[in-house]
């Protein structure tokens, strides 16, 4: 059984429809990616999953429940958890407040020190500058606490949105790599990624989101080698 | 073509548009840098590239929002470096927004006059309502005409867009992602549509994100990324350029690197 099932997903904003039926599922521990170009609805996936933004038709199974209706705080509390494009870290606050806040979910309580640890050992550079303020890092430690925070959490599926975004290639490769750390903690990994080169390299399966339809899927492996990719993204 | 129809021109195929060495800075931020391009007259010029590579920071830089840092445009044999938008519009570039900017409590009619009234041939009222019905039945927006403009739907609103821009009477038009938020059976229209304007002897040059589309519809296009001008060509070369690729996918290289320290 899948651990996220994605069911025929219609979504939008006012009367502008963004996702035209999009269907995939997760496998547990595995690390997904939604791969496509600017605009297609990949954002807009993810919020629709987690509730941020309202499902038009469809639904969302977690654990094979249908929690198509719960909201954001009820799936973060279920393990359900998204790390936003952007970031949207609490930039006055410190690193570790920043950790705090990620921890809110009751089940994510009682192992807060445990998991502390965890992200403090994966990323060591936040433990440097636990007492620093979020908002005055590079924008490759902001993105490292984002995850970070997510961690926090307790996920069972961590949906990371635009890992790499902005950030110099060296930085890029850390980060990634952090990603094969967090499957090793057996953790559902659902990556979406503008890299597609990076997002195939690191996750063993993968979408393509094209105009608000999945048009491809597979694993990320023959993906890589596909022209469609291609073509979706160049349109030729 | 014969002679340059532009003074100052001496090249057989006439330039509308010469952009040479267009630079953009917002404070620390390389928004555009030397941008180069000759356009000639007639072709639908695709503007493509990742998010934020720069492409309305470069219609912007064209149609006078915001001054260059360095280098000169050139239109119609004319150095229009420095100039606002008003006298641009009245020069012959006209423009839509990716964000849609009606008049809401105007009727559609009346947003049409608008650009009439204020575009290169400063029709007065009783003309500018002739051009706007003109315009109007062209884009297909009639029988909206007395309607206010907030009550059209997202593929209406890009049209009266598109209705407000042609009413000015450009000899260029700056289309910003006109495709996005139409549903897939809203695109085909709008792509007719944009050919028929460059059939009536229209220049253009549109951002697109949509890139079947883009493909489907460019003379040439041009591939911004972080503010440069990385690629130039025909569709097809564009399709097969590896900077591009690299460009929209990532770099194969550090993605092989990734590979090789986790086998």
């Amino acid at each position: 059984m899948p651990i996220l099932e994605i069911r025929d997903l219609t979504s939008g904003y006012g009367e502008v429809q963004i996702l035209w039926g999009s269907t995939m599922s997760l496998e547990e521990s595995k690390l997904t990616s939604l791969v496509g170009g600017n605009g297609v609805g990949k954002t807009t996936l993810l919020r629709s999953i987690m509730g941020l933004t309202r499902p038009w038709s469809g639904s969302v199974w977690f654990e094979g429940k249908d929690v198509s209706k719960l909201s954001p705080f009820v799936k973060a509390e279920l393990g359900l958890v998204l790390v936003p494009e952007g970031r949207q870290l609490f930039t006055d606050m410190t690193v570790a407040e920043n950790l705090e806040m990620g921890a809110t979910p009751q089940r994510a309580r009682p192992h807060f020190n445990r998991n502390l640890e965890r992200v403090y050992g994966l990323l060591p550079r936040l433990k440097e500058r636990k007492d620093q303020k979020a908002g005055t890092m590079s924008g490759g430690e902001q993105q490292m606490l984002a995850v970070a925070r997510g961690m926090m959490a307790e996920p069972k599926v961590l949906m990371i949105d635009e890992l790499s975004l902005g950030l110099a290639p060296v930085l890029v490769l850390g980060l990634f790599e952090v990603l094969f750390q967090l499957k090793e903690l057996g953790i559902t990994l659902l990556l979406v990624e503008q890299n597609v080169q990076m997002a195939l390299a690191v996750s063993d399966y993968a979408y393509v989101l094209s105009q608000g339809r999945i048009d491809l899927h597979g694993p990320s492996r023959e993906l890589a080698k596909n022209e469609h990719v291609r073509k979706a993204y160049l349109g030729l | 073509m014969a002679a340059s129809p532009f003074p100052g021109s001496e090249k057989g195929d006439a330039m509308i548009l010469q952009v040479e060495g267009v630079s953009k800075r917002f404070g620390g931020l390389q928004a555009l840098t030397r941008v180069t391009f000759d356009l000639p007259e007639g072709q639908i010029l695709g503007l493509i590239g990742p998010n934020g590579a720069g492409k309305t920071t470069l219609f912007n830089v064209i149609n006078g929002v915001y001054p260059s840092n360095e280098g000169r445009i050139t239109f119609r044999g004319k150095d229009i470096t420095g100039h606002r938008p008003y006298y641009l519009a009245r020069e012959g570039i006209a423009r839509t927004h990716q964000i849609v900017k009606p008049l809401n409590e105007l009727s559609v009619r009346d947003n049409v006059m608008v650009g009439a009234c204020f575009g290169r041939e400063k029709k007065n009222l009783v003309e500018a309502r002739k051009v706007a019905d003109e315009v109007m039945e062209f884009v297909n927006l009639s029988v909206r005409a007395d309607q206010l403009a907030s009550s059209l739907n997202v593929a209406q609103k890009k049209r009266l867009e598109m209705a407000r821009a042609l009413a000015a009477r450009p000899y260029l038009l700056l289309l910003d992602e006109v495709l996005a938020g139409l549903n897939p059976s809203e695109i085909d229209p709008m792509l007719e549509t944009i050919r028929q304007v460059r059939a009536q002897g229209i220049t253009i040059i549109m951002i697109e994100h949509v890139m079947h589309a883009v493909m489907n519809v460019s003379d040439r296009i041009i591939v911004l990324d972080y503010g440069q001008q990385i690629a130039e060509g025909t569709p097809a070369e564009i399709a097969r350029n590896e900077k591009v690729i690299e460009a929209y996918l990532g770099d194969p290289r550090l993605a092989e690197r990734l590979m090789e320290r986790n086998r």
